[in-house]
């Protein structure tokens, strides 16, 4: 005879044990699934230097005054380029819930002993995980560009990549939690996403736009996400009297709408993705 | 203690009534049935069973756990197989059953021992650290199995476990089921729409239109039919059905392959007697072209217990399917 089963009680430690574990398991296959898939970490490498080397080159004559003149504008993207990477990766990520409900896998999730909300916050933990790698990645490119970095800015641009990327994965599982197929994702892709990436001003100042943009770029919670990256980014570049230029908004303003986008994503996100049929 | 009881269980989906108030116990080790066509209210049932999905009304306990106030200890104490692949098939077969042992709380030995046995047990040992994606249908659904028992279960759900399996890997399936209730007394329930499958079951529930319409054991259900069943196949069907009805006071009806079925208590006996009365000179002569005899099988209980065959059925649904299509494109 097998061993007497162990039947969860309805002890609160250990209920909270077992979500936890719940959501470590969630996170992990993320991570696993990631480490395998070496195409996949090679290939975000290439829209990056495509954007970067062929976009960024190829504008850099027309755009030539940026920052007071100190950098160019391959420069001035790469914190777009970065911003671009942890956007996608962690929606994507995140929309990989849909695949999961295509092909079954989710179902093997949502009967196990482990509560809803345990799974949405392990995967928002995974997206934000695999789009901080693949941030990482792109980061090794600054030195190419001249961005040379000091190791508190980088520990300081890891810290925002986090913050956008738990915003992003938030985003993503909001957008992902009552999706059935990914016909609906791709809608959401380009009357959502690329909007929002275009009007954070990842690609070009927000400085002297029309009105319209100015308001919708200011919506834009990508917006929060991209200023703080360049700030930090080229600090060492331009002078802290020149950075008004190319920045918009404090470091710590940046700071408290990107956590507060996140918990507003957060919640209902939780929630629709826990609701019962 | 019973590992099932379920009582006036009710689903609906808006107007829909998908499961009608169907009450049910399953004994501990059992193997229980639940056999009806598509469409009839079995996955429902085991998802309300499985606290996938609330029941509108009554209520269901599984192994002394409330469905909808004890979800996390109902979870903890079954295994599913669901019917469709339910793996990731970018992890390895051993990873996908270390994910099922984190998710379930199962320590690094108790996995590590209980993992081995099971894939030796599924035949898969030499192929566990290969990626899902390269697995056949049968191997996936072996090792699916094998995930579902890793934590112990003592209730095993199967919904439609041997769906789209070729016939041989079906009753390599079925061996692994009746070993495992042999060795480890799992209570399993499963539902179907194989009628040679619900053979299988100690107890069979025959559900259509979300009724459960009969229960008793497959051979109780077969002498409900009686005797032997034979069919026939004739010029003129109707008149020889009215024939026999005159001459000896049987029943007939008339098969999906346009043949005449007759159940009968001795039908070796009735063969020769029914063909002197077809071709009976006086009466005229009906030709018979061919008659053979075949005990009874789910299928005509199905049959006697609804009114139409579980085939006809299925064929009912998809029209239906379609004149809806139609209604929503003339709109």
């Amino acid at each position: 005879m097998e061993r007497a089963l162990e039947i969860p009680s309805t002890n609160i430690m250990e209920s909270i044990k077992r979500n936890i574990r719940g959501a470590y398991t969630i996170w992990y296959r993320d991570v696993v699934r990631f480490k395998r898939d070496r195409v996949r970490m090679l290939s975000s490498l290439g829209m990056p230097v495509v954007y970067l080397f062929v976009f960024g080159s190829g504008l850099s004559p027309a755009m030539a005054e940026m920052g007071g003149g100190r950098i160019d504008f391959k420069q001035f993207m790469f914190p777009g380029v970065l911003t671009m990477t942890v956007l996608f990766t962690s929606v994507f990520s995140a929309v990989s819930i849909v695949w999961d409900r295509e092909f079954g896998f989710l179902k093997e999730v949502m009967v196990a002993p482990v509560s809803r909300v345990a799974v949405a916050l392990g995967k928002v933990a995974g997206g934000s995980t695999v789009s901080l790698f693949q941030g990482l990645i792109v980061l090794l490119l600054a030195p190419v560009l001249g961005v040379d970095l000091s190791v508190s800015q980088l520990v300081t641009l890891i810290g925002l990549m986090v913050l956008l990327a738990i915003m992003m994965t938030a985003l993503g599982i909001l957008i992902a939690a009552r999706q059935k197929s990914m016909e609906g994702f791709h809608m959401m892709m380009n009357f959502v996403l690329l909007p929002m990436f275009f009007l954070s001003g990842a690609f070009f100042p927000l400085r002297g736009v029309p009105i319209w943009m100015e308001l919708l770029s200011k919506l834009d919670p990508v917006t929060y996400g991209v200023d703080p990256l360049r700030q930090v980014s080229l600090r060492a570049l331009v002078p802290a009297e020149l950075m008004h230029t190319i920045a918009l908004n404090p470091l710590t303003y940046n700071v408290i709408i990107m956590a507060a986008f996140s918990v507003v994503f957060l919640i209902p996100a939780v929630w629709l993705f826990g609701r019962q049929k | 203690m019973h590992s099932i009881k379920v009582e006036q269980l009710v689903r609906n989906f808006g107007d829909n009534v998908a499961v009608d108030k169907i009450s049910f116990t399953v004994k501990p080790g059992e193997i229980f049935g639940f056999l009806g066509p598509n469409g009839a209210g079995k996955t429902t049932t085991i998802n309300m069973l499985c606290t996938l999905m609330r029941p509108t009304s009554g209520s269901a306990v599984v192994n002394g756990y409330d469905v909808g106030k004890q979800q996390a200890q109902v979870r903890q104490s079954i295994g599913i197989i669901f019917q469709d692949a339910s793996l990731d098939d970018k992890l390895t077969g051993r990873e996908n059953l270390f994910f099922h042992g984190m998710l379930y709380g199962l320590s690094a030995d108790a996995f590590s021992n209980k993992a081995a046995k099971l894939l030796e047990m599924v035949e898969l040992t030499s192929r566990a650290e290969e990626l899902v994606q390269n697995y056949s249908g049968g191997m996936k659904r072996r090792l699916e199995i094998a995930r579902g028992l890793l934590h112990n279960p003592k209730v095993l759900f199967l919904d439609e476990p041997t769906l789209g399996l070729d016939p041989q890997t079906r009753r390599h399936i079925w061996d692994y089921l009746i070993t495992l209730r042999e060795r480890q007394g799992v209570t399993m329930f499963m539902t179907t729409h194989y009628m040679e499958e619900a053979e299988h079951c100690d107890r069979i529930a025959i559900i259509d239109h979300g009724k459960i319409v009969g229960l008793d054991t497959p051979e109780g259900f077969k002498k409900m039919v009686g005797g032997d069943i034979i069919m026939a196949s004739t010029d003129d069907n109707e008149q020889a059905s009215r024939r026999l009805q005159k001459s000896h006071g049987v029943h007939t009806r008339i098969g999906p392959e346009d043949e005449l079925i007759i159940e009968t208590e001795r039908g070796d006996q009735f063969i020769p007697e029914m063909i002197s009365v077809l071709t009976d000179n006086t009466q005229g002569i009906i030709s018979v072209k061919s008659v053979s005899l075949r005990r009874p099988t789910l299928e005509d209980v199905f049959v006697k217990l609804t009114g139409h065959a579980m085939r006809d059925q299925n064929a009912r649904d998809k029209d239906k399917v379609r004149s809806g299509m139609r209604r929503w494109r003339g709109r």
